[in-house]
């Protein structure tokens, strides 16, 4: 595991924009994925999402699949020492991903097995599609 | 003074229990909520782009109604949409422009100037007072272990938080105004899992099996809520928990306004717990 | 009437932004400006004599220098042109570089604009500025140190040694501060107490100290060389003279309360010392826990038990008046409570202790003799996680700051509860470690390596109870982990803040504090010790966070500060303060209303032949600083501030914004 540092800000910049929050803000206390609900099923814990955008590797960043099993809880957000919405960052990552690839990432079809409260459907069709 | 209430989709149909209950509760304690004539979708889940002000229009459109009826406060039961409306709130509100742009969008509606508070129903019952709920038990649930389970949605984030977001006391008092024993549960703020039940079941399962449990080992009897989603995780997701953890022996799970009205004699569903 | 101009470089600092040779052209063309020229650091030795050797050569009346700040070098350039024999208060500086080249470095001909205003402006007051002689005033001996902690104990210690008196106040009934309550000190491991009692016995015994215990510092009036200072003496309820210490009345009391000495921890009787080793050992009773009240006596326990008959309900609080020249403060620290960590479950559960708590459980006088028990149950913890940076460095407490001592007592701590549970884990959360100290690093090191316990790069998010344990969710970075520790008992490192009452005291010392609520020091690297407020010093904790050895390095600098006060006949004044022109006052008080250190007062003439005496203002010139608030009042521009008069302020306003 070799990561080759250069200046790639371009995805950290757009994640800035949609999120209004500052990347270097966060100094890797990592408290953010100490109180994650849903670090066990990461792959990329939440203080390593912004480790990649502050290293500008944003290969990685883009595979990962943690930053669609944030659930918006703001449980990092309420506890970040530094007032960094970490909540806001993953939002701006899955955003800066579905505005590019214009890819969704659940269909209704896949929602149709069970019948479902709507505030469910809508919150997965308003996160997880374009 | 009368207070604008929302309801939201899902109250209409899986979480029909809550409005009911909530409705009668609000009758017997006279506190005066009337749905408003005409609502949209609360616009959730609340969107955390600082650059997509559309996705704003509906709670907005929602606060500039509630604003034009005459109403300075906006009730909801549905955590989700409490959390929206009042975060929309504040995000408009922080940067004239954004509310303005807003406002010239929505051009069939008043303007809206940010002068509706949103406010979520325990909020009222907290200003109404413990004794008041008191007054009106007709059955006092003596006796009944209750978890109070607030998931995320009512504490966080901070500034639209209706309570302490790391230890909350709010539920509890009001289990306690009825009689009800509230129990220790560290759990109580940790998410179930939200709107991953559509896309990812199995997860949720595992969230919620981890928050049932930590309610049955701090002997609870039954788990209490206000949110239609957390509701649904917690109760109807028993079942796929059963199968991935077959040991698990289940828990009734139910809104608080339902304990309420039962402890006001108005329903009898607490039978054999 | 001569004026030179001395512009620095200060190496690439201005001439790297203003165009440094277009300043010295357009200096002299000024008005009285014989001389104008430029170099490239004035501050050094060589840049001085330019400027002396210029005085001299070109028969220089008035001085502008356009430099640094002048809380940077004025005091510099002041002795140079002093060492010639030109009055200071001729010399005026045009600070160009915190003003000017380092906030307007990106736009450097508007730079070079504003430092030649900027410059203009001081020619323009310096024209005006007269002569002034220091003020002189009479110089009281003594000193009141406030606050009998290490800091406070070593700083009377070292004034007294010097030969001078010393009042040393302390509001708790003993000598000793925290670190009476610590177990072993790091990194030496020296028992803190064998250490520090030595000291509190010969503060106390020491012929030039008077140590008042139990005692708070009501007022202060005054200024360097002559305060005046009204302590009060809370009633001991025991009269300390008659006092042998045996004990007697302790073990009769029938009242037992939480001990504050062991953080509540353990206990101790209504009538009590804090702890064995306690100075004075004189008891103190408490009468807001004793049965008894100041209107009536339901209990003489004590009363019949003590023989020398010490005892007395009656006692009222008693004033002293002292008058002493300098001051020095060393009131130590607090810890931030830990009821505001609420997702540590601070205040909630019972195992979860501060850092000051694990002290007293490890302390071999402490509450459980030295045996770790936790509080909840008594067992002793075999699994304990250590939590750093506990509201420190965390801006959403309130607290950005690093709180210094944390990294060091947190490895000590864990070395010793593996000194005394040896089969027991300990784990510790850290963001870094900071350890820069002599043998800081190194016994860090022994922590981690011989003492094999295990450092975590991470901080918690929540701490719960499960049954009789403590769950503690944490990260390790390091691994790219979430980590999750059963634990028996959890330490907190909360965020070291300024001790309860700082900020009265400070208010009523005039000294200003940060938004930390510490002590604010002139000049953070050059004057460390002084207060904005002269005569008063700072000593230890009060000032930033800081452990043993550096508190007592800073608390032997302000006793050295101090003795170079008082070795002097008579302090020194700057003649910055107000005068009054008898002939414009007409005596309306608006001054005297306004002054905020009362320096004003108002005074009628002495009696004239048929005329009426007239009312005026008079100003206390050892008393006034200098503020100005009486001259912007006044409306007949009688009071005017030497060296900042209102014909100056006005032509250097003038001269900023006119243009050429």
């Amino acid at each position: 595991m070799r990561l080759v540092l250069k200046r790639q800000d371009d995805l950290l910049k757009k994640v800035e924009e949609i999120s209004g929050e500052n990347v270097f803000a966060c100094y890797q206390c990592g408290k953010c994925s100490a109180g994650c609900p849903m670090s066990t099923e990461m792959d990329l814990l939440p203080n390593q999402v912004i480790r990649l955008l502050q290293l500008g590797a944003n290969e990685q960043l883009l595979d990962c699949r943690t930053i669609w099993l944030c659930a918006s809880c703001f449980t990092c957000t309420a506890r970040c020492p530094k007032g960094v919405s970490l909540t806001r960052l993953m939002e701006g990552v899955r955003l800066v991903l579905l505005r590019t690839t214009k890819e969704d990432q659940v269909s209704p079809k896949e929602m149709e097995k069970e019948f479902l409260p709507q505030v469910a459907l809508i919150s997965a069709l308003r996160k997880f599609t374009t | 003074m009368e207070i604008a209430y929302f309801p939201g989709c899902t109250l209409k149909t899986t979480a029909r229990a809550l409005e009911t209950s909530a409705l009668a509760v609000a009758k017997t304690l006279g506190i005066a909520i009337k749905e408003l004539p005409s609502w949209t979708c609360c616009g959730t889940c609340y969107s955390l782009a600082e650059d997509d002000l559309i996705k704003q229009v509906a709670p907005i459109r929602t606060l500039a109604r509630t604003a034009n009826l005459g109403y300075s406060i906006l009730t909801t039961l549905c955590s989700v949409c409490y959390n929206t409306l009042a975060q929309a709130n504040l995000f408009v509100k922080a940067v004239p422009t954004r509310l303005e742009k807003i406002n010239a969008f929505m051009e069939e509606e008043a303007n809206y100037a940010g002068n509706v508070e949103v406010k979520h129903f325990l909020t009222l019952l907290q200003e109404l007072g413990a004794e008041k709920v008191s007054e009106a038990v007709k059955r006092p649930l003596s006796g009944l272990k209750v978890a109070c389970y607030y998931g995320c949605l009512l504490l966080r984030p901070q500034n639209v938080a209706i309570d302490d977001p790391e230890q909350p006391s709010i539920l509890e008092n009001i289990m306690k105004s009825i009689g009800a024993e509230p129990v220790f549960f560290p759990y109580q703020v940790e998410c179930c899992g939200s709107y991953h039940t559509a896309v990812k079941p199995e997860i949720v399962a595992r969230r919620a099996h981890l928050i049932l449990e930590n309610a049955i080992e701090n002997g609870a009897d039954i788990v209490v809520t206000s949110c239609p989603l957390c509701s649904f995780n917690l109760k109807e997701r028993q079942k796929d928990i059963k199968r991935l953890y077959p040991g698990f022996k289940g828990l009734p799970v139910f809104y608080f306004t339902e304990v309420m009205a039962e402890a006001f004699g108005i329903t009898k569903i607490l039978k054999g717990i | 009437m001569r004026i030179g101009v001395f512009i620095c470089h200060c190496g690439k600092n201005i001439a790297g932004v203003v165009d440094v040779k277009e300043l010295v052209e357009r200096a002299s063309k000024l008005k009285d400006v014989v001389y104008a020229t430029d170099y490239v650091y004035l501050c050094s030795e060589p840049g001085q004599k330019e400027i002396q050797e210029k005085i001299e050569e070109l028969e220089l009346t008035h001085v502008v220098i356009a430099a640094c700040s002048p809380k940077m070098h004025a005091t510099t350039f002041a002795r140079a042109v002093k060492g010639v024999g030109l009055n200071p208060y001729l010399l005026e500086i045009a600070n160009i570089r915190e003003h000017c080249s380092w906030v307007h470095h990106d736009k450097p001909e508007i730079a070079t604009e504003k430092a030649f205003r900027l410059i203009k402006a001081a020619v323009a007051k310096v024209r005006l500025a007269e002569p002034l002689e220091p003020i002189k005033v009479p110089l009281t001996r003594k000193v009141l140190v406030i606050g009998g902690g290490i800091a406070g104990i070593r700083t009377a210690l070292d004034i007294a040694n010097g030969g001078f008196e010393v009042y040393l106040v302390e509001r708790t009934p003993s000598l000793g501060g925290h670190m009476a309550q610590l177990s072993e000190t790091f990194p030496t491991l020296d028992c803190s107490a064998c250490i520090l009692t030595p000291l509190m016995v010969e503060a106390a015994h020491h012929k030039n100290i008077h140590v008042i215990t139990y005692a708070e510092v009501k007022n202060i009036k005054g200024i360097i060389g002559n305060f005046k200072v009204t302590i009060e003496k809370k009633p001991r309820y025991v009269i300390p003279e008659k006092c042998t210490g045996c004990g007697d009345c302790m073990d009769v009391c029938p009242v037992i309360v939480p001990n504050e000495f062991d953080q509540g921890l353990g206990a101790r009787k209504a009538i009590y010392v804090p702890f064995p080793q306690a100075v004075p050992l004189v008891y103190t009773l408490d009468l807001e826990n004793c049965l008894n009240t100041q209107k009536l006596v339901v209990c003489e326990q004590c009363y019949k038990a003590c023989g020398p008959r010490a005892i007395n309900y009656l006692m009222e609080p008693q004033e002293i008046e002292i008058e002493v020249g300098a001051v020095v403060i060393a009131t130590g620290f607090d810890l931030l409570p830990i009821e505001n960590l609420k997702e540590y479950g601070g205040g909630k559960y019972p195992d979860v202790v501060t850092g000051l708590e694990f002290e007293r459980l490890l302390s071999a006088s402490g509450p459980t003799g030295g045996v770790v028990r936790r509080p909840s149950d008594g067992k002793i913890p075999k699994r304990v996680v250590f939590i750093q940076c506990a509201g420190s460095r965390d801006p959403e407490h309130g607290c950005p700051y690093c709180s210094k001592i944390c990294c060091m007592y947190t490895a000590k701590q864990a070395l010793l509860y593996k000194h005394v549970v040896p089969d027991g884990e300990a784990y510790v959360f850290f963001i870094d470690v900071r350890a820069a100290g002599k043998r800081y690093e190194e016994f860090v090191q022994r922590v981690m390596g011989e003492e094999r316990i295990v450092y975590l790069r991470g901080k918690v998010s929540k701490v719960f109870q499960r049954e009789d344990k403590l769950v503690v969710w944490g990260a390790d970075t390091i691994s790219g982990m979430a980590v999750e520790i059963e634990a028996d008992m959890v330490v907190l490192a909360p965020a070291v803040v300024p001790s309860k009452g700082t900020a009265d005291l400070a208010k009523l010392l005039k000294v200003s504090v940060d938004e930390f609520g510490f002590l604010s020091e002139v000049h953070p690297k050059l004057r460390p010790v002084e207060s904005v407020s002269p005569g008063v010093y700072l000593a230890g904790a009060a000032q930033a966070p800081k452990d043993i050895s550096e508190t007592a390095a800073q608390a032997s600098a302000a006793a050295s500060k101090v003795l170079s006060l008082l070795s002097q006949k008579e302090a020194t004044l700057e003649p910055i303060v107000a005068h009054v022109d008898k002939e414009l006052c007409i005596g309306c008080g608006l001054c005297w209303k306004a002054c905020p250190f009362k320096a004003i007062t108002m005074v009628r003439e002495e009696k004239r032949e048929g005329k009426k005496r007239r009312r005026y203002a008079k100003v206390e010139e050892a008393v006034c600083q200098g503020c100005g608030v009486c001259m912007a009042i006044c409306e007949k521009k009688a009071i005017n501030v030497a060296g900042f008069t209102y014909d100056q302020l006005s032509a250097q306003v003038k001269a900023l914004l006119e243009d050429e």
